[in-house]
């Protein structure tokens, strides 16, 4: 899978560009002026400002310009003047991303969906809605209450997020363990490929002719195609939730105890996991009744048939009482079961209460490795002098370590991004992953090159040419250049080989 | 590298470097599915063996060639299994060939088709590397998701070496309600249903019959018996009539010498009156027995938003739904890019490529 002439292409828009020249400018801005009202392209340095980042803002760009399409033809109408002008396109959504995917590049137009806010169609009988990328993730499931229906995956920031971006990086949530990630939650996808074509992928039936080009689209970070419609799948709103919060002496313990329940034959409909220092930073902002002299709490919740919720929290009760529970409190009300969650949803803001910045990873490790994880990482504390709060959908494995530091003290961030780094390189050791749902974005360009051999990354290239030939689409992001991980090369680790085994790595 | 191994890669170098077409091939139990192709064959069960398997981790990692039954008799000796069903067609299918064509059993509303199990896959490049994608973790976004494309590619852009797939509880009890109803009936009822939380894991629809299949808690099921009404089968009757579903060993499928599949929304009027037919999924899968020209058939599933595809006779090379130009040329530049040669299969899965 050799091709370089491709990633030399690649690399044109993918590494650092100036600023383009006023002229430049002027003629791409008169272009895309002449298909939308003047109202749809902003240009002024003020008017592009809110645009520099995303949820991750230690990484910041202004872009050349920002348009904001109405409809699928003045997008595809866009990409075709994109294309045929050179110009590179970043789309977004509600800017909440955590990997800075969404961060605008210095030549190109940010395609923002803000106005593709509307739910189509909801069909209650094929119980599925149609809506479009700009719609927030909450909306879907507020709007399938009425007939019993949500739509699952909801990630922590649902209230704001919207489905466009949580296709683009196969967003999760709290309750992906039971009821699957994005991947598992979309039917169909149409979108504009960068020639300005309307495609279709997936639909209304199950399967489609042909290749998987639905499950390779979610989660490809706009380098693909510009979403334009979501077919969504609903589920029936289960009769009964119960949240089960068990405290425990020792984060090695609690490890267990996740992988305990899971051999147990136990599905949780969500198993999370905070530490101590998550804990006393969330309690006094949320107040959710956590145990403050717990080292770790575990949140398990149950949801079915009142019969069978009540067998399965017995059982869960009996698994973490034998794995050395120190107390169990089982929500007793709807209204404790939200209180229970609303701690974990809030512990990023909560970090924000606490330190000036956070810095917030996302790598997946298989679940019996948390108890190594977490002791590592407290090294790591040591070692980088900054302090890290961990919060884990601790039932797929999947870490949010929260790191801590001061952005306006000198050498902070820097050290951040190594203890970051850190964490991560350990992930891929460990046979997890440096993402589990945020995506790559600019964040973790090199920790790509740890995690991939060039060969496989040369075969994700061949998948965005295949998509996007002149490489326009979000260029930049996801996936590391050849000439960026020989940079990043001082360290190579390859599934889990370092090259010196033998030196202590904490 | 292992023996067995070292031996497919230099069979595909050499097919590479030659330009020579391979037709990739595990215990052929799915000959029959997907257009015919030309190409010396390259046995993929020498490779084979459970690499990994770790209960509590609900992940299970196996070489190409390992046969299913093995892998599901391991599986339930630890409680658990693979939730999509997947067809083994009365034979023993190699895992690899599971994944590359991706096909799911009756479960696969409830739980989700092959690929929505399938966590990483190691694939033998046309240049003769191991590529590795994904991996052995539940949440994995890390580089595009290749370990799904590959799942139902029928070998056309390359050969799975090795698949780590997500495995289940087993359900604790399981019960099969049987109800008489029109096509019609069941339809709206399958469809009714879906919408109410019931642990429904199956249904099915043929010749005025219907069956629904409950798995969970035995209280769960307890109170949906009592709701649905109906006539529960033995356990026995239960698991041969899941089973010949599965399989397509049911009577239905012995005599269509032309047959169907169509793909479509569950909430679909019925397609195919007079047809003899089978449904599964709720709806949202119709096998017809029909001798209806091609262009008619596609027209009708098209019209609702699904597709058709001709499972078994018809011509050779038009057996799939057209696919349209521009999800085609994506198919083509995926195609030259991971088999420049053509070497992979070519024409199994798109007769174009």
């Amino acid at each position: 899978m050799r091709a370089p002439e491709f990633d030399a292409d690649e690399s044109r828009w993918s590494g650092a560009t100036a600023a383009p020249t006023a002229e430049r400018t002027l003629a791409v801005a008169q272009a895309l002026r002449a298909l939308l009202p003047a109202d749809c392209v902003l240009s002024r340095a003020e008017e592009l400002h809110p645009y520099e980042c995303d949820g991750l803002a230690v990484f910041r760009q202004q872009p050349m310009l920002v348009v904001l399409p109405r409809t699928e033809a003045e997008v595809c109408d866009v990409l075709r003047a994109c294309r045929r002008l050179d110009v590179p396109v970043v789309a977004r959504g509600a800017g909440t991303g955590l990997s800075g995917g969404a961060m605008p590049h210095a030549a190109g137009v940010v395609l923002s969906l803000a106005r593709f806010n509307r739910i189509l169609e909801l069909d209650p009988l094929a119980r599925i809605a149609r809506v479009q990328p700009g719609v927030r993730n909450l909306a879907v499931s507020e709007a399938a209450a009425a007939h019993g229906l949500f739509y699952a995956p909801d990630p922590s920031s649902q209230i704001a997020c919207t489905i466009g971006g949580n296709v683009a990086e196969n967003s999760g949530g709290v309750h992906c363990l039971k009821y699957g990630l994005t991947l598992h939650n979309v039917l169909g996808l149409r979108g504009c490929t960068i020639d300005g074509e309307p495609i279709d992928l997936g639909g209304r039936a199950l399967d489609s002719p042909g290749l998987d080009l639905l499950a390779l689209s979610i989660g490809s970070e706009g380098l693909l195609l510009i979403v334009t419609e979501v077919i969504l799948k609903l589920l029936p709103k289960p009769d009964l939730a119960r949240v089960v919060m068990a405290s425990f002496d020792d984060v090695g313990n609690a490890g267990e105890a996740v992988a305990a329940i899971i051999a147990a034959g136990i599905i949780p409909s969500g198993l999370e996991m905070m530490d101590r220092k998550a804990t006393a930073a969330v309690e006094p902002f949320v107040r959710a009744g956590y145990d403050l002299g717990a080292e770790a709490i575990l949140l398990a919740e149950s949801d079915g048939t009142p019969d069978e919720v009540a067998e399965e929290i017995a059982a869960l009760e009996r698994v973490l009482q034998a794995r050395g529970a120190t107390a169990i409190a089982v929500s007793g009300s709807e209204a404790e079961r939200l209180r229970f969650w609303s701690g974990r949803k809030n512990a990023f803001p909560a970090a924000g209460r606490i330190s000036p910045d956070y810095y917030c990873m996302d790598g997946t490790i298989p679940r019996n490795r948390l108890g190594h994880m977490l002791k590592a990482i407290e090294q790591m504390e040591q070692q980088y002098g900054l302090k890290c709060m961990n919060v884990f959908h601790a039932g797929d494995g999947n870490l949010h370590p929260l790191i801590l530091f001061d952005a306006n003290r000198a050498g902070e961030w820097q050290r951040a991004d190594r203890f970051g780094a850190d964490i991560l390189e350990l992930c891929v050791q460990l046979g997890g992953t440096i993402t589990g749902e945020h995506g790559v974005g600019v964040e973790k360009l090199n920790s790509m090159c740890v995690q991939f051999s060039p060969a496989e990354r040369a075969a994700f290239f061949g998948v965005k040419r295949a998509f996007d030939p002149p490489g326009l689409l979000n260029p930049g992001k996801a996936i590391p250049t050849l000439a960026r991980c020989a940079e990043y090369g001082r360290m190579h680790v390859r599934h889990g080989q370092l090259p010196h085994p033998e030196l202590p790595r904490f | 590298m292992d023996d067995a191994l070292q031996q497919l890669r230099q069979r595909v170098l050499a097919a590479h470097s030659a330009g020579t077409p391979l037709r990739l091939r595990g215990a052929g139990t799915k000959d029959f599915y997907g257009e015919r192709c030309e190409g010396t064959q390259l046995d993929m069960r020498g490779y084979s063996g459970v690499v990994d398997y770790e209960p509590s981790e609900l992940v299970l990692t196996a070489r190409c060639g390992t046969s299913l039954a093995e892998i599901e008799s391991l599986l339930a000796r630890h409680g658990q299994f693979l939730a999509f069903e997947p067809p083994a067609f009365g034979g023993d299918p190699t895992i690899g060939g599971v994944i590359a064509a991706g096909l799911s059993g009756p479960r696969r509303v409830q739980a989700g088709a092959a690929r929505d199990f399938v966590l990483g896959t190691v694939l033998l490049c046309a240049h003769g590397e191991l590529l590795h994608f994904g991996g052995k973790v539940i949440k994995n976004v890390a580089g595009f998701d290749l370990s799904r494309l590959l799942c139902g590619s029928l070998g056309i852009l390359g050969a799975i070496t090795e698949v780590s797939l997500k495995v289940l509880p087993l359900p604790r009890l399981e019960q099969t309600l049987r109800f008489e109803l029109a096509e019609s009936e069941a339809l709206a009822l399958f469809n009714r249903w879906a919408g109410q939380p019931l642990p429904i894991s199956a249904t099915a629809w043929h010749a005025g019959e219907a069956w629904v299949r409950l798995s969970g808690a035995p209280s769960a099921l307890s109170t949906a018996c009592r709701r649905l009404g109906g006539e529960l089968l033995t356990a026995d009757a239960a698991a041969t009539l899941w089973r010949s579903l599965r399989d397509q060993t049911h009577a239905f499928f012995a005599h269509a010498s032309s047959l169907w599949r169509l793909s479509v929304p569950s909430t679909a009027a019925p397609l195919a009156a007079g047809d003899a037919q089978l449904i599964e999924w709720g709806g949202a899968l119709r096998w017809c027995a029909s001798a209806l020209p091609a262009a008619e058939l596609r027209a009708r599933a098209q019209a609702v938003g699904g597709s058709a595809l001709h499972w078994r006779g018809g011509s050779a090379g038009a057996r799939l739904h057209p696919l349209t130009p521009a999800v085609l040329d994506i198919h083509r530049r995926l195609k030259a890019h991971f088999d420049p040669r053509g070497i992979f299969n070519p024409g199994r899965l798109i007769a174009q490529l």
